[in-house]
């Protein structure tokens, strides 16, 4: 779609779809839509659509399947791997107007949503039956069930409740060609393929979620938090390990080094011990009593492990406090630098000292400072490069040391991505996380929902092309 | 490449070129499963062993052949299990049949399910490819979920070579209560229960008797019991194992196991018609009849009815139910793509596929 007079009638075969302001096509409309969280890829796209209803939503995919229109869904455009990001020639699909909870079910536990609602907002709602919907990741405030979804997103508390994978029953989506199809349901296990597996964490590359029943998770009577210092990244990495052994599953477990640590600090005074080279948050919920065990199991095996200092959460507003810190660690972390990237590999828990080790070795080559905060008990790291955009080169020196972790991350003998998906950020990792023939399997799943790549394209999966390129140069071709 | 695995892939080759169908077998103990058996026999016992086991990495890798009771040994004496309690039906359940059958046990309506605990597989596609999915970690987003979509896939996708499985210590404590209750209070206890933070891992009602497990740290598992008030079960842990295997009275009765309905419901479906076992929380729900009016009703319940046991021609006629036509029209697409030829177990989970 690049003739004008093609983009013309688009405009206006979509003008007649959608509501009054439901089209941005001005520059002006659209820059807000350029980026998502990795802010570092910018791209206008054509034009923005803002539905209102469902029909609304299949006319619009229908007519972009006819006119061969690209699509990108967005949610709040809070991802971290540029999975919201605009394709030029294309148009940018907004759910931010579906944001109704369409029902609360207390007996059954379940909650149906419109894509567009926010995930602490289905918490809040459930909050007086005493349920709460557990996937928890930081940007919980603003980010979407509908962008959750696509990334299988994580949070502080995936550990013991699950990722969204394991948390979603039913999702309601509109392919590309219209069709609209109901995967999953309240009645467990669906005869036929796991197609609710392969949607979730699909990158918006499989179809539109339009509507999405969740599980809700009966709230714990108590909840304590540890939190344990270390003079060294070392023992902290063994600490988890040993707690994990012991037959602990613990509700959070989360590591964050020292540069990590005095950011936040400054930024929401959670209260963290800036002396410590790293520290560990350790939580335990449950009754009373089970609670009391666990914490104190974990006290005696953290004191093993040469804890310097241990604090145990005295009541709820000091554990939402140590919390607090951890959650905001990416904007603590983006005061104290004019950019960062987020690295989201994850490797065996065994290795978590090493990688760091390792981590410490590369700020020093590409000359860049990393702060680390990782969700420790799932393997789970997001390194955060700080740079400095506007400094040339800086830029190229950042993107190939988060290359250097994820493909690390890989030889270690785990993964790119935990939660935050490839995007366009990762899709050269991909070529060295996956072979030709696995690439092509994906680019066949792809083509069974979606046979013209109008959704997301460019995006999660390279095309062998690319990875012939990359594997050759260590540089990807400019075209995907 | 492994002299089994390159063998494997010779006879898939072979298979794919001249279109004809493989059934992928393991011990045999769910051929009563699914749909009618087809092809020349591929036995994956040939692929045994575990691969790596690292307790605090809590993962397990196992070649496909491996025996579930092997596996399931090894793990206990770590003091860990597979929390989604797979049935072995059978003394020669292989690690890849559970995969492939997606089926859990009791633990599952709290656990989850057998995909849920999926962490990577390796699989040979139908051209003879080997390929990875997911991997050994607990979080990977990296590519679609290929792993968890092989889970349940009645081996039509491919032959599973190897699986990664996320493994859990064993609760500190256990046990089991009985209660005397009709079956309408029995689903709204065990509801109303869910909504609760208790350490419930197990329900399972039958001719007025509700039986719970507990599973937690000693002292949540205590306060429970004194919340929930009845009866203590002396044999407990064998009572779940018997009613796993599908080895308790409401199975055996009469001469022959079938027809057994499945009966997949929400939880909060009131009782339904007819003699019955109710599982996970009331949304597994057991029937020994053939009617098909049930099954019907499951539908309009928003659940679905399978054939579990049944003749061989009952099953011929299709023992899952229907999927509409888009969805099929998905399924049929991503047979294609993993198994062009059409030489996977065709028509074990649904009639072309
Ligand atoms: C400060 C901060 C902290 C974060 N912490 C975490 C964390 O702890 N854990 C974690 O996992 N992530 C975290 N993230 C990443 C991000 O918030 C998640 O990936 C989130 O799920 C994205 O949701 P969104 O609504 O913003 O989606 P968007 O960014 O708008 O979109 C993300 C992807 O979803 C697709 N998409 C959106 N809506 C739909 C739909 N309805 N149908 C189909 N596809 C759709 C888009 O095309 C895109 O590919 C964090 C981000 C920030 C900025």
């Amino acid at each position: 779609m690049d003739k004008p007079s093609d983009i013309a009638a688009a405009i206006s075969a979509l003008r007649a779809i959608l509501p009054e302001q439901g089209l941005l096509v001005s520059e002006e409309e659209t820059r807000p839509y350029e980026c998502d969280g990795l802010t570092a890829y910018r791209q206008l796209p054509l034009m923005v659509a803002l539905p209102e209803t469902e029909d609304q939503v299949v006319a619009v995919l229908k007519l972009c399947q006819e006119m061969h229109l690209p699509v990108v869904a967005r949610g709040a455009g809070t991802g971290l791997s540029g999975g919201a990001t605009p394709v030029a020639e294309g148009l940018v699909l907004s759910l931010a107007k579906f944001m109704r909870i369409l029902e609360i079910d207390p007996v059954a536990r379940t909650a149906r949503v419109q894509p567009g609602v926010r995930n602490l907002a289905i918490s809040e709602a459930a909050a007086r039956h005493g349920l709460y919907y557990a996937p928890d990741p930081s940007s919980q405030i603003a980010c979407t069930i509908g962008g959750n979804v696509a990334e299988n997103s994580g949070g502080v508390h995936c550990l013991k409740y699950g990722l969204t994978v394991h948390n979603v029953l039913r999702l309601k989506v509109a392919l590309m060609d219209g069709e609209v199809v109901e995967i999953g349901g309240t009645a467990l296990d669906a005869p036929g393929y796991d197609l609710l597996a392969l949607m979730i964490g699909s990158e918006g590359m499989l179809g539109i979620v339009l509507e999405a029943t969740v599980k809700l998770t009966p709230r714990p009577q108590l909840a304590q938090v540890v939190m344990a210092s270390f003079s060294d990244v070392v023992a902290a990495g063994n600490a988890v390990a040993s707690i994990i052994a012991a037959g602990i599953i613990p509700a959070g477990l989360e590591m964050m080094d020292k540069a990590a640590t005095a950011a936040v600090e400054d930024f929401v005074h959670a209260g963290y011990d800036l002396s410590a080279a790293a520290i560990l948050l350790a939580e335990s919920d449950g009754t009373p009593e089970e609670v009391a065990e666990e914490i104190a199991a974990m006290r005696s095996l953290l004191e093993a492990s040469g804890a310097t200092d241990i604090r145990v959460s005295a009541n709820e507003a000091e554990r939402l406090r140590f919390w607090a810190g951890r959650k905001a660690a990416f904007p603590a972390v983006g005061r104290i630098t004019p950019d960062y990237l987020c690295m989201d590999g994850t490797i065996p828990r065994r290795r978590v000292a090493e990688m760091l080790t390792r981590i410490s070795e590369f700020s020093k080559t590409y000359g860049l400072r990393c702060a680390n905060v990782f969700h420790a008990g799932d393997g789970n790291l997001h390194p955060l490069i700080m740079f400095d955009a506007n400094v040339p080169g800086e830029t190229e020196r950042a993107t190939a040391f988060g290359a250097s972790i994820l493909e690390l991350s890989v030889e270690m003998g785990g993964t790119i991505s935990g939660e935050h998906g490839v995007g366009i950020e990762k899709v050269n990792q991909m070529c060295v996380q996956f072979s030709s023939a696995e690439l092509a399997l994906f680019h066949a799943v792809k083509a069974a929902f979606d046979p013209r790549k109008l959704l997301n394209p460019g995006k999660a999966v390279p095309t062998p092309r690319r990875c012939s390129e990359y594997r050759l140069t260590g540089t990807p071709g400019t075209k995907t | 490449m492994n002299a089994v695995i390159a063998g494997f892939a010779e006879r898939v080759r072979q298979a794919a070129a001249q279109k004809r169908p493989l059934r992928l077998k393991g011990g045999g103990s769910k051929d009563f499963y699914g749909g009618p058996l087809a092809g020349e026999i591929l036995d994956t016992r040939a692929y045994a062993g575990i691969v790596s086991y690292d307790p605090t990495e809590l993962v397990v890798t196992a070649r496909a052949g491996t025996p579930l009771r092997e596996l399931e040994t090894l793990l206990a004496g770590q003091g860990q299990m597979l929390a989604f309690e797979p049935p072995h039906f059978g003394d020669g359940a292989t690690v890849g049949g559970v995969v492939a059958s997606g089926l859990s046990g009791p633990r599952r309506a709290t656990s989850g399910s057998v995909r849920d605990f999926v962490l990577g597989v390796k699989l040979m596609d139908g051209r003879g490819e080997v390929l990875n999915f997911g991997g050994q970690v607990m979080k990977n987003v990296a590519g679609y979920d290929v792993s968890r979509l092989i889970a349940g896939s009645l081996g039509t996708l491919g032959l599973i070579l190897e699986v990664s499985l996320k493994v859990l210590p064993r609760p500190a404590a256990e046990l089991t209560l009985r209660l005397e209750t009709p079956q309408v209070n029995a689903l709204e206890w065990m509801n109303s229960w869910a909504g609760q933070p208790l350490p419930i891992s197990a329900t399972s009602w039958q001719d007025d008797l509700l039986t719970l497990r507990l599973s937690g740290a000693r002292a949540a598992v205590a306060a429970a019991r004194e919340h929930l008030g009845g009866e203590l079960v002396a044999d407990g842990p064998n009572f779940w194992q018997e009613l796993r295997e599908q080895r308790t009275g409401f199975f055996k009765t009469g001469s022959t196991l079938w027809p057994l309905w499945r009966l997949s419901l929400p939880s909060v479906t009131p009782p339904l018609p007819g003699s019955q076992l109710i599982e996970w929380g009331g949304s597994l729900r057991w029937v020994k009849s053939g009617e098909a009016k049930l099954a019907a009703e499951t539908v309009s319940a928003g659940g679905h009815a399978a054939l579990f046991r049944g003749s061989e021609e009952a099953r011929s006629a299709g023992v899952f139910q229907a999927l509409p036509p888009t969805l099929m029209s998905l399924h049929r697409k991503l047979k294609n793509a993993f198994d062009p030829a059409g030489i996977f177990n065709p028509g074990r989970l649904a009639q072309g596929l």
